[in-house]
């Protein structure tokens, strides 16, 4: 392993996000607060509670799961694509380093990155409402799966990518309807039945259900189950990487 | 000035980077590269000249790890690029032909990420010998996208040197810069070279590759020409030209002056006179006295070297 190396690029990137300080931690943190007054607080109060939980505390994990998933993908597509774009991925390139190394240095960062803004908005979110965490354990670990997996697909978007558009299209067009289909405001439960068996097929769905399993002890689908198809993903995305490396694809000419 | 220590046990062989049947075609289906053989010995500075596409960046590119070949090997210090690419690439420093920078990074970032990248551990002594030699000591905490483009390619330089490498590739680390910052880049590439760096350049010019290099290769439509000593090069393609612009035209060569290598241009009014400049006798002097008792008046004089395009012609031409 040349860890000297993992360390750069992570150290790096890193340095990209205290640069951007703003952009990167204070408008997520700006706009969840604004979820929380509109749906928290203007359209909650006239909710019932779900599960025993009320509405603006129910919708918290899905909040953070739709920053999580929006942002280490932007942070890990847009890590690797730049370089590609100003031409500076020569370095890396020429570098003694393998595939799994350059994977770690980025990948790692973003996924860093957003772990820090999901703590950020989790923190936020308690201002707010009454914020219960039963298994914090299972949340870390939900928190760190669904951070890297994600922060991976980025990094093979960022790669796939080869303009701009591109790089938002996926985050835009997929990642977005997904999540805010996947549960992020209610539970699949309160959906027609017909609804209920397609949102079986959306992954962000298990995602969701797990982490707000990990808060209140409720879940859509078993916490099992959930964690197995975040694994599947993680493997998915682990196995589209190797590949990328071993063809150079879009990296090598 | 700079400091490499030869590897404990590395048996030193004389040949550091050994290119075998290299050949390259691009996924546009072109190829770029055919069949290259070159061995580039330890220690020397190797200038590889050649006209644009005629596959320069794509041979250094192959060999720093960043293109993929199509078929043949290549040997850095003994180690395969693509199986032993660890051993390879750490030996390896690249300045590519492009001005690639980061823009927000400092100077001193920079270069201490690309010591980190090569798994080497920080050394604050080293980088700052090497932000001296590159006159970039004074801009360490300079943002990069604040600086010119001269300290730019600085920058590179500086990047490629951090990780003490024992072969440094500089793909045309001269072009469009200026004259001063050319001798600044010779003197660091001598510098270098004492240390017992190994270095392979690209360069349009033939006086850089003249001024520096102990020998020279030729490449010219993805086929590696010739390679051959300096010396022995300089000799051959010493060839300079004067022309002489003259007061009346000429229907024809004067008989007097048929000693000489004259061509009259088609006007009449141009004598051109080719000459080897290394020799001892250039025999323009008992021309010029030729000319005047031919009672031929001169009007004006023009010497000039032959153009590295007329040469890689002549040499193109040879070789058909
Ligand atoms: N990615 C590529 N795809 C297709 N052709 C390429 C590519 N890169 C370079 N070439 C072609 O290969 C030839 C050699 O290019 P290059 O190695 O950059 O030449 P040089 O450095 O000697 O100017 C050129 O004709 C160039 O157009
Ligand atoms: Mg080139």
């Amino acid at each position: 392993m040349n860890f000297p190396a993992i360390g750069a690029i992570y150290r790096f990137e890193m340095a990209r996000t205290w640069r951007t300080l703003l952009q990167s931690i204070v408008s997520p943190v700006i706009s969840t607060s604004l979820y929380f007054i509109v749906f928290g607080g203007a359209i909650g109060s006239r909710m019932t509670d779900i599960g025993g939980v009320s509405y603006g505390a129910f919708i918290v994990p899905g909040l953070i799961m739709l920053s999580l998933l929006t942002q280490s993908m932007a942070n890990a597509s847009f890590g690797i694509y730049f370089p590609r774009f100003i031409g500076t991925i020569y370095e890396i390139l020429s570098a003694p380093i393998s595939a799994i190394e350059i994977v770690i240095g980025y990948v790692g960062a973003a996924a860093t990155k957003s772990i820090i803004l999901g703590i950020i908005i989790l923190a936020t979110a308690s201002l707010f409402v009454p914020v219960r965490i039963d298994h914090p354990l299972w949340m870390a670990l939900f928190l760190l799966l669904t951070a890297a997996t994600f922060s991976l697909f980025g990094f093979i978007i960022g790669i796939w990518a080869d303009n701009f558009e591109k790089l938002q299209m996926i985050p835009l067009l997929i990642i977005t309807p997904l999540t805010f289909l996947g549960g992020s405001f209610y539970s699949i439960d309160m959906l027609p039945p017909f609804w209920q068996r397609v949102a079986l097929f959306n992954p962000v769905v298990y995602l969701i259900s797990g982490f707000r399993w990990s808060f209140y002890g409720k879940a859509d689908v078993r916490v099992g189950v959930s964690l197995g198809m975040t694994l599947v993903f993680l493997a998915l995305c682990v196995t589209a990487v190797v590949w990328i490396f071993k063809t150079g694809y879009r990296l090598k000419k | 000035m700079f400091h490499t220590i030869p590897p404990p046990g590395a048996v030193a062989s004389a040949s550091i980077v050994s290119v075998s049947n290299l050949s390259k075609t691009y996924a546009s289906g072109f190829k770029a590269l055919n069949c290259i053989n070159l061995d580039i010995r330890r220690g020397e500075i190797f200038a590889l000249l050649g006209p644009n596409g005629a596959g320069k960046t794509t041979l250094i590119s192959i060999i720093c790890g960043i293109v993929n070949a199509s078929e043949g090997t290549v040997l850095a210090d003994g180690h395969d690029i693509v199986r032993d690419y660890r051993a390879a690439r750490s030996k390896i420093g690249l300045v590519p032909q492009e001005l690639t920078t980061d823009a927000f990074e400092t100077v001193w970032a920079t270069a201490s990420f690309s010591r980190g990248l090569f798994g080497r551990r920080a050394n604050p002594a080293h980088i700052e010998r090497v932000l001296r030699d590159v006159s970039l000591w004074d801009r360490r905490d300079s943002k990069i996208m604040t600086l010119s483009g001269g300290m730019k390619r600085r920058v590179m330089i500086a990047k490629a040197l951090a990780h003490e490498p024992m072969i440094l590739f500089l793909d045309e680390p001269t072009a469009g810069v200026d004259v001063e910052l050319r001798r600044d880049m010779w003197r660091v590439v001598r510098a270098l070279r004492d240390t017992g760096v190994t270095i392979i350049l690209t360069t349009h010019y033939i006086d850089e590759a003249e001024e520096l290099a102990d020998r020279i290769g030729v490449i010219d439509k993805g086929e590696l020409v010739l390679v051959e000593e300096k010396t022995e090069l300089m000799h051959k393609l010493g060839n300079k030209q004067l022309t002489l612009t003259l007061q009346d035209p000429l229907d024809c060569i004067p008989s007097g002056l048929a000693g000489y290598e004259l061509e009259l241009s088609p006007g009449g009014r141009q004598l051109t006179y080719s000459y080897d400049k290394t020799s001892e006798e250039t025999g323009i002097g008992p021309l010029l006295q030729a000319l005047q008792a031919a009672g031929i008046a001169v009007k004006d004089v023009q010497t000039k070297t032959r153009s590295l395009e007329e040469i890689f012609i002549d040499i193109v031409r040879a070789r058909s």
